[in-house]
């Protein structure tokens, strides 16, 4: 965890000097690019880039939460992607993120307390044809039902398990 | 000048005039939301459109210039119907539980609606629905009450410079937060209450001690002492419906005294020990050589900013506690003391002009082993409120005097309620502790009004000192940013967290505007010109505590109960590390 947060640390750092005498009009782009880096904005990013900027945290979040495309908690181990999409939504998407939502007790942009599992809600993946589309740490999963998540679910906590016996 | 035609009638405007400057002048009314006194113009909720000839679309009247041969119409049918919508697509998405509201009968929006004839729900809008923020010892926050009208927001980024909220999320998921929307109590919140008199509706309100403190009038094991700062007595009757600037100092030491309180003592008390303690410390700062200049400690908002954004200048600021702790810290010793009564029988009440102060009571350093210093603050508001409870009516009731020993007072102390006021008394005090000698005139023009900075350089004696005065945090930063560039020329400064000091304060009545805080101020001046006694160091009493307690000034003994020290507040960062 410590080496985590330091490599974190010196990553948005590196965003800083990247962009050295930067105005205002900057704070989206060192965003992306701290999210890029960490995976996250945290509240260290928050605080340096509002230093760097002349900006108070609560601006710097403020502007940041306007935009979907960023989060504020690292991402899990399992990281789930719903899309929702307008072909998705047509084929039942809604409750495959309420079952999501309700299984892990999560909501969009979260994290599990644990760091296992966490959760984003996309537009489109680009992958209509299989609708409903659930991504998990990169794999496609198709036409996804409940049960069918349910069973994702349950995949990873076994997996979990195991690891810890070991 | 400029003439318009507005409604068919001619009025003057100047030509820096806005049409809602000119029109409010002659008396016509138009109702604002985002429009704010001394800002700049956001044009954001088009409540203000008026119809002006020539022109297509309905304009904000807040953000137009006037222009000559301009005709406005201010109230026709199509302008109406246009407010109207706006009013209720607020309402759309507003919650109906006006009778539980802490605003009722005093909100913004319901008097637009009411105005504008709102009479049935048309809109049902969706809106996330968020929990109450009850973290802050001051401020609660109720996100459902929101319009997100962004009044707070301005007023602490603009005027106070704190910028503990903003917006944040958009659509139906936007709201007022903190960064990370963490609780107020977490945040950079000075708890000044500058965002509570901004607010239009019950979205921010003061935390309320009423019912404990109602508690402990009711309990027979309790001596129940009340102390009032220097302001409470020139804005309470406004909370009875009187104009602002009524000083109503008797009526309201009975009013306590009837609903049950064992003893009434008055701040300004305090005020004058403070002026004992600070101008002693002043002096021996000046002689020993520093730091300087010395930064007051009396307003709780201020402190909080000082440990957030400017820790570097801790040691500037004097160690002295604020009139309130040094109240109370007397009230649990001396007192408790001369009375027999055991500290922990002893609730402490104080009535304030400020939400900082429920803050800076409930701070660890102001709990010596554990025995709060103060235990309940009540905005003047609260008292009011309070007041009401018990079926006072408080312009009816007879004027009494204050309890001994901590009754007496200076007019020096009363004017620690305007900005300017510490320093005029500091000054005055500080004369003759340097000389031995009063001042011919006791007026210290220079520090008086209304200004957000104010500078004094004089001379005490042989010594040629520079001071200034600060009210409103925005302007403080101002001056601080020089101190920090190496500004030398000061030694003495005078911060007060919110503009025009405690008469302006965030716990004090609300829909004041620049006239009333101007008739309060005049009305603290009043007293200063016509009482007898207008310097701390003639405070008989006073002289009497540190007689039979204190010893002097800044000896042992003042530095238990009297005095403090602070520290630099963990930022963003840092508490992210741990999470
Ligand atoms: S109390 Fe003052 S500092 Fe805190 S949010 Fe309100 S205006 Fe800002
Ligand atoms: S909390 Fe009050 S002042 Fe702030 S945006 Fe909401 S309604 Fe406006
Ligand atoms: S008051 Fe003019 S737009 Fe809000």
């Amino acid at each position: 965890m410590e080496t985590k947060v330091i490599e974190e640390a010196a990553d948005i750092e590196r965003v800083l000097e990247k962009h050295a005498g930067a105005g205002r009009d900057h704070l989206i782009p060192m965003l992306q690019e701290v999210q890029e880096r960490c995976g996250y904005i945290s509240k260290l990013a928050v605080s340096r880039i509002g230093d760097h900027l002349d900006l108070a945290p609560s601006k710097v979040y403020g502007v940041a939460t306007f935009y979907n495309q960023f989060r504020f908690q690292p991402k899990g181990k399992y990281h789930f992607m719903v899309c929702r999409g307008t072909a998705c939504h047509v084929k039942g998407s809604l409750k495959v993120l309420d079952m999501i939502r309700n299984m892990l007790d999560l909501e969009p942009g979260e994290t599990t307390r644990d760091r296992l599992f966490s959760l984003e809600v996309v537009a489109c993946m680009g992958a209509c044809g299989l609708s409903p589309v659930v991504n998990l740490n990169g794999e496609f999963y198709a036409k996804v039902t409940p049960k069918k998540l349910a069973s994702i679910i349950k995949e990873c906590r076994e997996e979990e398990n195991e690891n810890e016996q070991d | 000048m400029i003439e318009l035609e507005v409604d068919g009638r001619q009025i003057e405007a100047r030509p820096d005039d806005t049409i809602l400057s000119a029109v409010t002048r002659h008396g016509i009314d138009i109702p604002t939301l985002c429009h704010m006194e001394g800002l700049p113009p956001s044009g954001a909720c088009r409540l203000c459109v008026v119809e002006v000839e020539g022109n297509p679309a309905l304009v904000p009247a807040c953000s137009s210039a006037v222009a000559p041969g301009m005709k406005v119409r201010t109230h026709t049918p199509r302008v109406l119907d246009a407010r109207r919508t706006i009013v209720e697509l607020l309402l759309g998405s507003h919650p109906d539980d006006c009778l539980y509201c802490a605003r009722n009968s005093k909100c913004t929006l319901q008097d637009l609606s009411e105005n504008l004839g709102v009479r049935q729900r048309l809109y049902r809008g969706e809106k996330t629905v968020r929990p109450t923020d009850v973290s802050s010892p001051s401020i609660t926050r109720d996100p459902d009450k929101c319009i997100l009208c962004g009044r707070c927001v301005r007023v602490c980024e603009e005027i106070q410079s704190v910028s503990a909220i903003d917006f944040a999320g958009r659509g139906c998921d936007a709201m007022i937060a903190t960064a990370f929307d963490r609780g107020l109590n977490l945040s950079t919140c000075v708890n000044c209450g500058q965002c509570i008199v901004a607010c239009p509706t019950g979205a921010l309100r003061e935390r309320s001690y009423v019912d404990e403190v109602v508690a402990a009038l009711a309990d027979p094991g309790k001596m129940v002492v009340v102390q009032h700062a220097p302001s409470i007595s020139v804005t309470l009757a406004e909370e009875f419906g009187t104009k602002a600037g009524q000083d109503v100092d008797g009526k309201m030491v009975a009013a306590l005294r009837y609903i049950g309180f064992d003893r009434v003592f008055d701040t300004s008390f305090t005020a004058d020990l403070t002026i004992m303690e600070e101008g002693s410390e002043l002096v021996q700062r000046i002689k020993d050589g520093g730091p300087l200049p010395m930064l007051t400690s009396c307003s709780p908002g201020w402190i909080k900013f000082l440990e957030h954004f400017y820790p570097d200048l801790i040691p500037n600021v004097s160690t002295c506690k604020s009139p309130q702790q040094m109240m109370g810290a007397v009230i649990k010793s001396f007192f408790a003391e001369r009375e027999g009564v055991d500290p922990a029988d002893i609730v402490s009440v104080s009535i304030m002009p400020c939400t900082a102060k429920k803050f800076e009571s409930s701070r660890p350093e102001m709990a010596p082993e554990h025995i709060p210093d103060v235990d309940y603050v009540l905005t003047t508001r609260e008292l009011g409120h309070m007041l009401k409870m018990f079926g006072v009516d408080l312009m009816a009731v007879e004027a009494d005097t204050a309890d001994t020993p901590f009754g007496e007072r200076t007019t020096a102390g009363k004017i620690f309620g305007a900005s300017g006021g510490v320093m005029e008394a500091a000054v005055r005090s500080a004369h003759f502790l340097l000389t031995g000698t009063e001042m011919a005139e006791l007026d210290v023009q220079p520090v008086r009004g209304l200004e957000g900075a104010k500078e004094i350089h004089t001379k005490l004696g042989d010594l040629e000192v520079g001071a200034a005065v600060v009210s409103g945090l925005g302007n403080a930063r101002v001056l601080l940013d020089q101190i920090r560039a190496g500004r030398d020329d000061l030694h003495f400064i005078e911060v007060m967290t919110c503009p025009g000091g405690c008469i302006n304060g965030g716990g004090q009545p609300l829909g004041a505007d620049i006239e009333a805080v101007k008739a309060r101020m005049r009305a603290l001046y009043r007293i200063d010109r016509e009482e007898e006694v207008r310097v701390s160091h003639k405070n008989a009493c006073v002289q009497r505590l540190y007689d039979e307690f204190l010893g002097e000034p800044l000896g042992e003994m003042s530095h238990r109960l009297l005095h403090t020290s602070y520290a630099r507040r963990e930022d963003l960062a840092e508490a992210g590390s741990k999470d």
